[in-house]
């Protein structure tokens, strides 16, 4: 089998016949697929932060009518004030949307979508229709997880963890519908996520242009590529477990219910197995992207390029092997525990790898603090505070202390906000252009940035405090305990840095809305980048490029002695000294 | 190819422009979709496993409740499938559409049969009243547990239901959907003979699907209705 008639239709850049249908709604392009699942996770993103506001509300005024509460039925909010069943829904939609709709969705569905077939030189992915598929598979999850909370009893109330035998029995947490919508959602997404990690894991192997070589690959593409890896085996085991969750519900099963001989520490196991990997689905894309800037910024290579690349391949590896950790409290026997403990710590050693290699990269670099960097700057600050606290909760005797209180939620905060959507914040205006074709405002990105970047400390590291007082995650009132009682002031100071911290994210919205219409016009190689991506006119065409380019080295060379009249050294420029790879057109079979 | 232009002009035909694994895309994608199913029958399996070891009553005897020999006879049905799978694949390769017509049909109407004796299977179980949920009140089982619980796991019939119909249901739903694609391409590709000894990517990427899902069952027959 070594050639073949083509009877695909090949992707043609420049000459873009297709109707507004097939262009921007139905596209096969990886390009619009991203740019689809950057509006849509931001949408959730909001609703998500709406969702965090109330239950701020109810925390720091508990019992005092919610500003707007009038609006919600009575059902939810009895003349403003948040009810108790309504406040958990809150919790465990706010968690299940910033998880599975918001973080997950912008890291890997955007930028895995947008960002690996311009970085490896292709023109589109292996599977464009899976991958059109994959999104509308997402879209119908988030769909069914929104219509959630318009059923009677609204979303679930089980946290987004939605233990068992809660979760299993409606009769005891008193919702049906959102349950029902919560598993099948779940399974959904699941199918998306395998499909859309077909798709990056099959094109990073076999669409990488000439030269390209595993090494010459930017971090972000190595990190996406192994986080595809960890989606296409985490995913799985999620749906499994949510389909036996539905069954539980509906075909009267009995996988998780005690009464019947079931296990409801199945359910942990079953989810934690995939909720482990799933915090490093959440976080490796981030410290790829975050790689990718901190050199530009920095305007040096970035230090220690194969270490950075097998500490991710470690941080996978390990990921697989610590679930116990979330269930130190579950009455775990203490060897097994002890072992899960260990394994935790040495995650550590990757990830310290990481910030020392940031900080290499950093150290005295010739430093650009555009709006990407400071954010890039602020994910590793902040992703070394939730790190630590990692490390913290990782000792069982400790964790046994801090189970189930805003320690937790403070640790776990530091990283998904902190980590992840400050890479974000990194990653969305130094894309924009290649995505949209024209700037971001610099002036309000920074505006946004040290106004996030203070707002957001003031809320979540005094929940440090809170947790290590006893302060319980979930709780609906917190006056209701004497030991608390004196912590009040402390949570109101939260949801008021908290109510701050959200108005500040309109900035970001209004920057990105504006900017779309009206930004200004972005040149090709706004940052001075040694990307592929950055080869091609702002936005980038329909099919990439007309002839792939061929490439000659890494993605980092800035400040090269090769070149005197610049900083950067794209990968694709041929030198003088360069020579031609080896053909890659090897029989195929 | 010459690169006298620095560029590689993979604007030919997809196909053969696969340069990185030497294995072309839809195989490798197949490898990797296997790999996550591999994870979903882990789940579920586990679940099993643990949920069955984890019950200090006695689980019901396999034959008290199910028909073995009938399944046994499925289970050689779809190793029969397998074999026939092998020898579409074999034919093609050689170039020989006749082959491949008959031997892939022989696989559909095999897989097609599995299902079939399934749902007979399963229409059989729940007259007797063997659920999901456990043996129905007053059916057949639900007597039969009453004289003689240990035989027929009384006390573990939910769990029995619950994981014997998760298990064999999934992986009939994937003999379905095998069933149904390989019955597409063989209207759409094998009939108009578009495969060809050159190109027989897609015989080869679903006989690896077919395998898989046999592979499972293999299992599956083991765990569920052998021990």
């Amino acid at each position: 089998m070594t050639s073949v008639a083509a009877t695909t239709r090949v992707p043609h850049a420049h000459h873009d016949d297709r109707s507004f249908l097939r262009k921007y709604i139905f596209s096969t392009d990886h390009k619009i697929i991203g740019i689809q699942f950057l509006f849509v996770s931001l949408f959730f993103l909001l609703l998500g932060g709406v969702l965090a506001m109330q239950m701020r509300w109810q925390l720091g005024f508990p019992g005092k009518p919610m500003p707007g509460g009038g609006l919600l039925p009575e059902s939810m909010a009895a003349g403003g004030v948040i009810l108790p069943e309504y406040y958990v829904q809150l919790v465990s939609m706010h968690g299940t949307f910033m998880v599975f709709f918001a973080i997950m969705p912008l890291l890997v569905g955007v930028y895995a979508n947008f960002l690996i077939p311009l970085k490896i030189g292709a023109h589109d992915m292996a599977f464009p229709r899976i991958n059109m598929a994959s999104f509308w598979a997402a879209f119908a999850a988030g769909l069914l997880m929104f219509a959630s909370l318009f059923v009677p009893e609204g979303g679930i109330r089980s946290g987004w963890t939605n233990y068992a035998p809660l979760s299993a029995r409606p009769d005891l947490s008193g919702v049906t519908i959102g349950q029902l919508l919560w598993c099948v959602s779940i399974v959904v997404l699941g199918l998306s996520s395998v499909m859309g990690s077909v798709n990056y894991i099959t094109t990073i192997i076999n669409h990488r242009a000439p030269g390209m070589t595993w090494f010459r690959m930017p971090l972000s593409v190595w990190a996406l590529f192994i986080t595809a890896i960890l989606a296409v085996l985490a995913l799985p085991v999620l749906q499994g477990a949510a389909i036996l969750l539905l069954f539980d519900q509906t075909i009267g099963t009995h996988f998780f219910d005690p009464a019947a001989g079931g296990q409801a520490l199945l359910w942990q196991h079953l989810f934690w197995f995939f909720g482990h990997p799933e915090v490093y689905i959440l976080i490796l894309p981030a410290m790829g992207m975050v790689s990718d800037i901190v050199a530009n910024g920095s305007r040096k290579p970035i230090f220690g390029y194969h270490s950075m690349v097998f500490a991710i391949i470690a941080i996978a590896f390990l990921g697989w092997l610590v679930w116990g950790h979330h269930m130190f409290m579950s009455g775990m026997n203490p060897t097994l525990g002890s072992s899960f403990m260990v394994s935790t710590l040495v995650i550590a050693v990757p990830s310290a790898v990481k910030v020392f290699n940031w900080m290499g990269t950093m150290w005295r670099g010739n430093l650009r603090f555009h709006v990407p960097m400071l954010n890039a700057t602020a994910f590793v600050a902040m992703f070394v505070i939730g790190g630590l606290s990692g490390i913290y909760m990782a000792a069982t005797p400790v964790d046994m202390f801090i189970h189930d209180t805003y320690f937790i939620v403070a640790h776990l905060h530091y990283v998904l906000f902190g980590g992840s959507l400050f890479a974000l914040f990194a990653a969305i205006p130094y894309w924009f252009p290649k995505m949209f074709g024209r700037m971001m405002s610099e002036r309000w990105g920074k505006v946004h940035f040290w106004l996030t970047f203070v707002f957001y400390n003031l809320t979540f590291f005094p929940m440090h405090i809170l947790g290590n007082a006893g302060h319980m995650r979930r709780i609906y009132d917190p006056t209701q305990y004497d030991f608390l009682k004196p912590y009040q002031p402390m949570n109101e100071f939260i949801s008021i840095a908290a109510f701050l911290l959200f108005a500040t994210q309109l900035i970001f919205f209004v920057n990105f809305w504006y900017s779309l219409f009206k930004g200004e016009k972005a040149p090709q190689n706004p940052w001075e980048d040694n990307g592929l991506e950055w080869s091609l006119p702002s936005p980038a065409p329909h099919g990439n490029w007309e002839r792939v380019p061929t490439v000659y080295r890494g993605p980092y060379e800035f400040s090269s002695p090769e070149v005197s009249d610049r900083d950067y050294l794209p990968q694709h420029e041929k030198r003088p000294t360069d020579r031609e790879p080896a053909s890659t057109t090897a029989p195929s079979h | 190819m010459t690169h006298a232009t620095a560029t590689v002009d993979l604007m030919r035909p997809p196909f053969p422009a696969e340069p990185g694994s030497g294995v072309y895309s839809n195989k490798l994608g197949m490898w990797v979709f296997l790999a996550s199913d591999v994870m979903f029958f882990t789940a579920l399996i586990g679940t099993y496993i643990i949920l069955r070891f984890g019950v200090s009553q006695p689980w019901a005897h396999p034959n008290a409740v199910l028909n073995v020999p009938l399944t046994a006879f499925n289970t050689f049905l779809l190793i029969c499938s397998s074999v026939s799978m092998v020898k579409a694949f074999a034919a093609i390769s050689q170039g020989d559409q006749r082959g491949l017509k008959l031997w892939l049909l022989i696989t559909i109407l095999a897989g097609a049969s599995f299902v079939s004796v399934q749902v007979v299977e399963y229409i059989k179980l729940v007259g007797h009243g063997f659920t999901p949920a456990g043996f129905r009140e007053g059916s057949t089982l639900a007597e039969h547990a009453v004289s003689d619980p240990v035989k027929y796991g009384a006390a573990t019939a939910g769990l029995y239901g619950s994981t014997f119909f998760t298990m064999t249901g999934f992986h009939g739903f994937h003999v379905t959907c095998g069933v149904i694609s390989m019955t597409y391409l063989y209207f759409t590709k094998v009939l108009p003979g578009k495969y060809s000894r050159q190109d027989y990517r897609g015989i080869e990427t679903i006989g690896l699907y077919w395998h898989f899902v046999d592979l499972v069952w293999i299992i599956l027959f083991t765990i569920v209705y052998l021990i």
